[in-house]
């Protein structure tokens, strides 16, 4: 066994141990947490295989952003364990059905590969030669399919305007920070500097 | 089995444990000078009672630290709870694989170096989170929830600012970044000054980064205590001072990376080009975390409010139009990296 192999092993081993955990832990915190630890060893399979550049981004998308804000909702809700398992029995056909269709799906994958090895290579690009594979995803996405990896932009870019759209709400009778009007105020129109006379004091309304 | 990849792993050992060990030594200097420089600037001698000037101070806080007991409060999720020190610590440790100190000072000179820091610096944020929802505590989880937002928030903006210099260069590797900033001109074409608002940005986005002051809210120690490190004593609290030391450290080198010529000395003629490159290294992450330490020293810390509003409606839409600009100005001029 050399040292790739072994690394394969550590990797995928984990990966599958925490994905099992993320579903059986009965604490939905901890769950994240395994799920971050399966998101980590799968950037290293992806580094195993050489795609270097995605296994980064792995990391800094999903792990360093999308789980954060996953792992930063789950603490903040208030779960209660014993109203998961009430609907167990219910979600139970639902979800036998999704793992049976995912099982085919999978058994379909391996098998035409096991049966003709060509088939994987037909819808495949060739990989160029010495070049990095940061700068071949470079090629494909910003010259090959410049056109529809800007439509991808914009079709997330309208869904980013409909979220803000949706949740913004213009509340009355709260006070806000204007930072603008912060900076501008001035000495003079900030204060106002009196000469209070003694044992008189300022009259009411002026104070 | 075959030697050579037992001889390979040990030499690798080998060269991590010397980083380690150089990198620990420098960190305990660096902490006194934080405390001398925070201490000059208000007229204080600070810590001068352990050893000449107070030289042993950090090793004695080590022993300290090392020493006392260990307490982990009964609500406390155990496991998270002691697994967060260890994971701040560990992964500010392990973006050091991949900063060359010297040409050809890196344990792992990786082609995606620049990802790799960012990746690992984005996940430091696990250990302040893990540490304040384990703790089980108002404060702390206050300080969690606080230091998950600005972390994420002032990553964008860090990303958007690598982008520049990355056009600038032409490739994602640490040692080729150094490299494309070797001409002739020495120290003037060094990305500080032909990028010199990114480096301003990338300055204070790596302070909010590391949660140094001015944004030090997720342990605003007026508001809330000490934040996420609240319910920590001893080693565990240690590991959190020393991960937190050491990612800023590692801010202190990728801006020294990206902006500061690495390695290279200020010009290329004689009496600069005999002092070797670590020297210069050594010298030019001083003189950041010299800044760092300074902003700490006369800064004082920021509203919330204002923190975000900074980090989302002034260095994201600045660093954004920067991008664009530096792409269009390399793009038209042609001084772009030439493939």
């Amino acid at each position: 066994m050399n040292a790739a192999a072994a690394f394969f092993y550590l990797f995928a081993g984990v990966t599958v141990a925490s994905a099992f955990m993320v579903v059986t832990s009965r604490n939905p915190v901890h769950s994240v947490l395994f799920l971050i630890l399966a998101f980590v060893n799968a950037a290293g399979l992806f580094m195993l295989l050489g795609a270097e550049f995605l296994a980064m981004l792995l990391i800094v998308v999903y792990v360093g952003a999308v789980a954060v804000l996953f792992l930063f909702v789950v603490m903040m809700l208030d779960v209660d364990f014993a109203e998961f398992r009430q609907g167990f029995l219910n979600y139970l056909p639902i979800g036998a059905l999704v793992a049976l269709i995912f099982a085919i799906e999978l058994l379909l994958v391996v098998g035409a590969w096991v049966i003709d090895p060509q088939i994987v290579k037909a819808p495949v690009a060739a990989i160029p030669a010495n070049i990095s594979n940061t700068e071949a995803l470079g090629r494909v996405l910003y010259t090959q399919y410049i056109y529809y990896f800007q439509a991808a932009g914009l079709v997330l870019l309208v869904a980013m305007i409909g979220a803000i759209v949706l949740t913004l709400r213009e509340r009355v009778g709260i006070k806000r920070q204007n930072v603008v009007a912060q900076n501008a105020r001035t000495k003079a129109s900030a204060m106002d500097v009196r000469k209070v006379p003694s044992h008189a004091g300022l009259p009411e309304e002026t104070v | 089995m075959n030697w050579d990849i037992v001889l390979d792993i040990a030499i690798m050992f080998g060269k991590s444990l010397l980083l380690l060990v150089c990198l620990l030594v420098f960190i305990a200097y660096i902490l006194l000078a934080d405390r001398k420089i925070w201490a000059a600037v208000q007229l204080r001698r600070g810590p001068n009672v352990v050893g000449p000037f107070g030289l042993f101070q950090s090793f004695a806080d080590l022993l300290k630290f090392a020493f006392k007991e260990p307490i982990i409060p009964s609500g406390a999720n155990k496991g998270v709870f002691l697994l967060a020190p260890f994971i701040s610590c560990l992964l500010a440790l392990g973006a050091w694989a991949v900063i060359p100190v010297a040409e050809g000072w890196a344990i792992a000179d990786i082609n995606v170096g620049v990802l790799y820091i960012l990746a690992i610096s984005s996940l430091g944020v696990y250990g302040v989170i893990m540490a304040g929802w384990a703790s089980n505590s108002k404060y702390p989880f206050m300080g969690a929830l606080r230091s998950a937002a600005q972390m994420v928030s002032y990553e964008v903006s860090i990303g958007f600012v690598i982008i520049t210099v990355l056009l600038c260069v032409g490739s994602l590797n640490l040692t080729a970044i150094v490299e494309a900033q070797n001409t002739s001109w020495g120290m003037l074409r060094w990305y500080w000054l032909p990028l010199f608002p990114m480096f301003v940005v990338f300055f204070i986005s790596a302070l909010a980064e590391t949660n140094r002051p001015p944004f030090d809210l997720p342990e605003a120690e007026s508001e809330l205590v000490a934040g996420f490190m609240v319910e920590y004593s001893s080693t565990p609290y240690l590991l959190f001072m020393l991960g937190e030391y050491v990612a800023i450290m590692t801010m202190c080198s990728l801006t020294t990376i990206l902006f500061l010529g690495g390695w290279l000395p200020p010009f290329p003629i004689a009496p600069f080009t005999w002092v070797p490159g670590v020297i210069w290294f050594i010298l030019k992450v001083s003189l950041v975390f010299f800044m760092f330490a300074m902003v700490k020293a006369f800064v004082p810390r920021y509203r919330y409010d204002q923190l975000m509003r900074l980090g989302w409606k002034v260095f994201l839409p600045l660093s954004l139009i920067s991008v664009v600009v530096v792409a269009f100005v390399l793009q038209v001029t042609g001084w772009g990296p030439v493939r």
